[in-house]
């Protein structure tokens, strides 16, 4: 397996994301910004992955526990105020943390009822609960409703965003290739038969759902201190696809494959900047030349990916 | 009591149009098991249609009157129905033994490729949809104010819903659709040409989502590209609502949603509008998973 010594890599990763913020101020700041949104959308993809390519749940809600992430951990540091640098680090941390937290507590509200649905009613069944955390926060006057809201501080940075990759790599991969894992893998290729197993399908469903909850709110709270001003409409459903489409296109239930996608998909939109008009219209024609040049994902190339949805 | 009627009557006239749109991705997924992102795009390219119809049929007919109404939606029925065949043939035809998600995946490449060329071709702004149809009040029932327009959607959809049933439960191609959606390789086996009556199916359900475009655009007359989004995506969950890949059950899908979302954006508030047809969709699918009129599949090992 390519993640052997994952420990090994985690430890150089978060070494590498340290060095690198020192450099930080040396890098053009359209170029960071690019960087940020990458480690962001790996992170969403990545953990959607989980839920949707190794665990073989359709879930189109993604963005809506991304939003619950945002929010939260926006208010937690907009309501510490201007810190110093030293302590400001650690409240960041905890404001993610309880993005994440928060995230994940819906994703189990969400998914304790919904997991027992199957493909498409599933996916359109999380889509939903995704728009209705949207118009939620739409409604919520104290963090700006339809107006949007500010974020203070800007924290996000290359150690955090680059750490924290690190650690939902690390974190997906190792848990789809523990014992434990092979459950989700399981209830994917299929459900009857490892049910007959003695696997408790729901369980291993709601596990896979709340962590990539969790990691889709850690995702958002970076996502909020980067851009420092989040509206609920950009949390809607659109944001969901686009995290799907990723996943997709890098190979369903194949990391590497999804964070390659995330890479090419984030950067083809800037590429594309200076033909601003056309700029939609021709990244919508690759995706479609793409899905029927490559069904299987851009990046597979070893095994057939069993179909997801029944 | 008046003013509940006359929510309930603006809500028949909503939902009756998400049906229409209903009616296409539920007949869509009955055959082909897949979601059709771009129907409700199509729905807006019916309503441009009208619009740039319209000034050349005002030149052949006297406008606004029924006829030039009805030449309108006709037209832009047929052609919304080769668009409809056409993007069948070009993006999900060679994709038609692939995986279920590299289809949906494509299907919302077509869907934002409509929407954006839409911008690029027709203006990013709204524009004002034109007079086709005169409207009367017809104000003496009571203290209600309905117009002729919300009878007209009504009428026109309940005739386009009994020419569907007729299409699906008299004719040829019909019973060969509804093959289709039982058993797609019993069917072929049976001399059906598959590839036949899958263009014709989304022919059929494009024409429906013209008709709707063409019906929500003189009841609430500023179109633009990215219209068709949210009631697309109504007309899906009440197709799902319904059962999906039941075509009764879209109907009644597309009422209930217009119906729950008029009543609530009158009575309770109107910024949660958005989010009722889903509150209306988990509610009913938690009680019974495959939708109000759908059948329970059985899971065979």
């Amino acid at each position: 397996m390519m993640f052997k010594h994952a420990k090994l890599l985690l430890l150089a990763a978060l070494g590498l994301s340290l060095l690198a913020s020192f450099g930080a101020d040396r890098i053009n700041p359209y170029v960071l910004f690019i960087v940020y949104d990458i480690g962001i959308n790996i992170i969403l993809a990545v953990s959607l992955n989980l839920i949707n390519g190794y665990t073989g749940q359709f879930s189109l809600g993604h963005a809506g526990f991304m939003a619950v992430g945002a929010y939260t951990a926006a208010s937690v540091t907009n309501q510490f105020g201007t810190l110093n640098p030293a302590v400001s680090g650690a409240v960041f941390f905890g404001a993610l943390l309880a993005g994440g937290l928060l995230a994940a507590m819906a994703g189990l509200l969400v998914g304790l009822p919904t997991l027992r649905l199957k493909g498409d009613y599933l996916a359109i069944v999380t889509l939903g609960f995704g728009e209705i955390i949207r118009v939620v926060f739409q409604n919520l006057d104290r963090v700006g409703g339809a107006r949007g809201y500010s974020v203070m501080h800007g924290y996000t940075d290359l150690f955090w965003t680059f750490g924290l990759v690190a650690v939902t790599v690390y974190v997906v991969t190792s848990l789809v290739n523990s014992t434990y894992g092979r459950g989700f893998i399981a209830v994917r290729d299929d459900e009857v038969a490892a049910e007959a197993m003695g696997i408790n399908t729901t369980k291993y469903k709601v596990t896979a759902f709340v962590v990539g909850a969790f990691f889709a709110g850690i995702a958002g709270g970076l996502y909020a201190h980067s851009k420092q001003f989040i509206t609920p409409n950009g949390f809607n459903f659109m944001e969901s696809i686009a995290i799907v489409v990723m996943v997709v296109l890098g190979g369903m239930g194949n990391t590497p494959g999804v964070m390659l996608a995330v890479i090419l998909l984030t950067i083809l939109p800037e590429v594309l900047r200076p033909v601003a008009e056309y700029r939609m219209v021709i990244y919508s024609l690759l995706l479609i030349v793409l899905m029927l040049t490559r069904p299987q994902g851009l990046f597979v190339w070893r095994r057939k990916i069993p179909e997801a949805v029944p | 009591m008046t003013e509940f009627l006359q929510q309930l009557i603006n809500g028949l006239a909503l939902g009756s149009i998400l049906a229409l749109i209903a009616l296409g991705y539920t007949m869509v997924y009955g055959i082909l098991r897949f979601i059709n992102f771009a129907h409700g795009d199509i729905f807006m390219l019916g309503a441009f249609a009208g619009f740039y119809l319209a000034p050349k049929i005002a030149t052949l007919l006297p406008t606004p009157s029924i006829w030039a109404g009805l030449a309108v939606l006709g037209i832009s029925m047929v052609i919304c129905a080769v668009i409809g065949v056409t993007i069948e043939r070009l993006a999900y035809r060679p994709l038609r033994r692939s995986p279920k998600l590299a289809v949906l995946i494509t299907a919302i490449g077509v869907s934002l490729f409509l929407e954006y060329t839409g911008q690029l071709v027709f203006g990013a702004a709204p524009k004002k949809f034109p007079d086709l149809i005169p409207v009367y009040p017809l104000t003496h029932f009571g203290g209600l104010s309905i117009n002729s327009n919300q009878v007209l959607v009504l009428g026109v959809t309940l005739l386009l819903l009994l020419a569907l049933r007729f299409i699906t439960l008299k004719t040829r191609i019909g019973t060969a659709m509804r093959a289709l959606s039982f058993n797609p390789e019993a069917a072929a086996l049976m001399g059906i040409n598959t590839d036949v009556v899958i263009s014709f199916t989304f022919a059929l359900g494009s024409a429906l989502a013209a008709a709707a475009g063409i019906l929500y655009a003189i009841s609430y007359p500023a179109i633009d590209p990215l219209m068709g989004i949210l009631p697309g995506l109504k007309a899906f969950v009440a197709a799902v609502l319904g059962g999906i890949g039941n075509l009764p059950g879209a109907a009644l899908g597309g009422i209930i949603i217009g119906v729950t979302e008029t009543l609530v954006s009158g009575y309770i508030s109107s910024t949660y509008r958005d989010a009722i047809a889903f509150g209306v969709l988990i509610l009913i699918l938690l009680i019974k998973p495959s939708g109000l009129l759908g059948k329970k599949e059985i899971e065979k090992v």
